[in-house]
């Protein structure tokens, strides 16, 4: 398991949206993940950029599995458990493809800006045209791609369009540094200039690096 | 003579005389200066090792064991002939392997097994310490494992981990002595003993101070043993290790040997009889006394106490790695008292993991085959034996 640590993941192995995520960690910085899964973004991260990272989740299974890699890993809810930890404690902190699940959105990104000198948030685009498409035609909750779940039974209780996250971004004095476009299921991921109107149609998901103004 | 090691020491309570350990003696000039402000000197500490301290002596993993364990970790109990208690976990190529990892384990102070405690010869009076020995506390037992770890030549331990009232030393450990633990494993404990600990504790100590045998404390001079008190005191105790659905699931309302009620009161119920036994096996190779200061012991524990109340606190700056384990079923250490100890660390920047095993074990399952827990052992040693550079 040991020897493992030492040998690092190639970043191609990586989910192309992970490995653009990675991409943004400078080497040795001191890393949140927040809703880490399985560990696989933050396990690259420790082995190939030697970072000191952490991951909080809430699936106990994946925070066992976690820490049984090597992983430092705490079981918790990024709703309830973030007001523990102390203010600019952390170089960066990561939500990817989770902040759509929080019961409160808005509270968990000033939060992120509170405890991280920077914020990497990334979501699904419900602005997307097959999104839009889906709605107006079939007059039922759209499922597609990045959107996998019925209505009924989906985790994501508060989706977002990319134009709503820059307004909810721009009221909790977030400043972006970098804003990435996500394609092809996550497969792809492009530089996109926040203020253009075209990703909101056109991009899957989207990939924000936030600073505090 | 002092800081001398010397193997076959001290004469169990009942027979046999193989692998006994080593035993530290600490003479006039190395006092064990107690937080009750009195002094222990001269004393010994009784402890095990298993595998080798590398050249850097950067290998060395310190096991503190809990209320009823002592130094046999993974090795015979020379009492009793049983497997050491955490045989599972410990050993060649186990979850803390000794093929690779310097264990060390050592009676606490106030114990039974080797290391000075009231059943020793108080040098004053040249009779057993009885109710003379002064009250030890959890810091106590950790500035002793300290003087051990001295002798040793150990500057930093690689993990310091234990279960229990062993989870209690490795968090003292973490808070007192942040520059000697590199990694620190607690399992199963809390940071400080809940009223519902304390109620139960207080229960066995007045069963033990019942018994006539006991003779307020000086039942060796007198030639008895308050066997009856410490039995009643270990049942009690054993019941609160397990949880009502592993005891439903093990005994049920199964009988004992027999077909039918006897409408009378022997062990007609199989839990009866387990409790018995339990009970029964444990006054061979327990001191009454020792377990009245050792539970006394973990019922003063409040490491936030000491901190202004404020747990985080006791761990601010620290460096250590921390890991957490709680088991569901636990309903004496339950989770919301690790997870407890998992905010206040956060809350002090450390870096903390924290898992939840399932089991329907109870307490007892730290001391068990979980493969779960084993899993969790092995990474996160075997991490922070790689960032320290440990082979």
């Amino acid at each position: 398991m040991s020897r493992e640590l030492l040998t690092a993941k190639p970043a191609s192995k990586l989910r192309p949206d992970l490995a653009a995520i990675a991409e943004m960690i400078p080497p040795g910085a001191r890393v949140l993940d927040i809703g880490c899964g399985d560990g696989s973004l933050l396990e690259y991260l420790v082995r190939a950029k030697g970072v000191d990272g952490r991951g909080l989740e809430l699936i106990q299974q994946n925070v066992n599995q976690c820490v049984a890699r090597g992983l430092s890993v705490v079981q918790g809810d990024a709703d309830a458990d973030l007001n523990e930890y102390p203010s600019g404690i952390f170089d960066i902190v990561i939500l990817s493809q989770t902040i759509q699940a929080t019961e409160k959105p808005s509270y968990v990104l000033r939060e992120l800006l509170r405890i991280g000198k920077r914020v990497i948030v990334s979501f699904p685009n419900f602005g997307h045209w097959k999104v839009r498409l889906s709605l107006l035609i079939n007059g039922r909750m759209p499922v597609t791609k990045t959107l996998g779940h019925s209505w009924h039974d989906t985790p994501n209780i508060h989706l977002c369009t990319i134009t709503d996250f820059l307004t909810l971004a721009q009221e909790t004095g977030a400043k972006i540094e970098k804003a990435l476009t996500l394609d092809d299921g996550n497969q792809r991921t492009r530089v996109m200039h926040p203020n253009s109107w075209g990703p909101n149609i056109f991009a899957e998901g989207a990939i924000f690096l936030l600073a505090k103004q | 003579m002092s800081d001398a090691v010397h193997p076959n020491f001290w004469q169990p309570l009942k027979a046999p005389d193989e692998n006994r350990g080593h035993a530290l003696d600490l003479g006039p000039g190395q006092p064990l200066i107690l937080d009750s402000g009195k002094q222990l000197s001269p004393f010994r500490i009784a402890y095990m090792t298993y595998g080798t301290l590398n050249a850097a002596k950067s290998n060395a993993v310190l096991v503190c064991h809990a209320l009823s364990g002592d130094q046999f970790v993974a090795s015979t109990h020379p009492v009793t002939g049983k497997p050491g208690w955490w045989s599972y976990a410990v050993g060649p190529g186990k979850a803390l392997d000794t093929d690779r990892f310097f264990v060390i384990c050592a009676n606490v102070v106030g114990g039974c097994m080797g290391t000075t405690g009231p059943g020793e010869i108080d040098p004053a009076t040249g009779e057993p310490y009885g109710l003379g020995f002064p009250i030890v506390t959890i810091r106590d037992m950790v500035r002793a494992q300290t003087m051990l770890i001295d002798a040793l030549g150990i500057d930093q331990l690689l993990c310091v981990l234990g279960g229990s009232m062993g989870g209690m030393q490795v968090l003292q450990w973490a808070a007192s002595y942040p520059e000697r633990v590199y990694s620190a494993m607690p399992l199963a404990t809390a940071a400080r003993h809940s009223a519902q600990n304390i109620a139960f504790h207080e229960v066995g100590r007045q069963a033990i101070m019942a018994d006539p045998d006991w003779r307020g404390g000086d039942y060796t001079l007198a030639g008895v043993r308050p066997a009856k008190g410490l039995a009643v005191a270990r049942m009690a105790a054993h019941i609160t290790y397990l949880s009502e659905a592993a005891l439903q699931r093990k005994f049920g309302r199964e009988l004992h040997d027999r077909d039918a009620l006897s409408f009378g009161f022997d062990a007609d119920f199989q839990i009866e009889s387990y409790l018995r036994h339990q009970g029964m096996t444990f006054v061979d190779r327990f001191d009454a006394n020792s377990y009245l200061y050792i539970t006394r012991a973990m019922d003063y524990f409040d490491l936030a106490a000491d901190y202004g109340g404020v747990l985080a606190e006791a761990f601010r700056g620290t460096k250590a790695r921390f890991c957490l384990v709680s088991f569901t079923s636990d309903w004496l250490f339950p989770t919301s008292e690790n997870k407890r100890i998992a905010h206040a660390l956060n809350a002090a920047g450390a870096n903390v993991s924290f898992v939840e095993i399932k089991s329907d074990r109870g307490h007892d399952a730290f001391l068990l085959d979980e493969p779960e827990l084993f899993d969790t052992m092995r990474g996160f040693i075997g991490a922070a034996a790689a960032v320290k550079g440990v082979a």
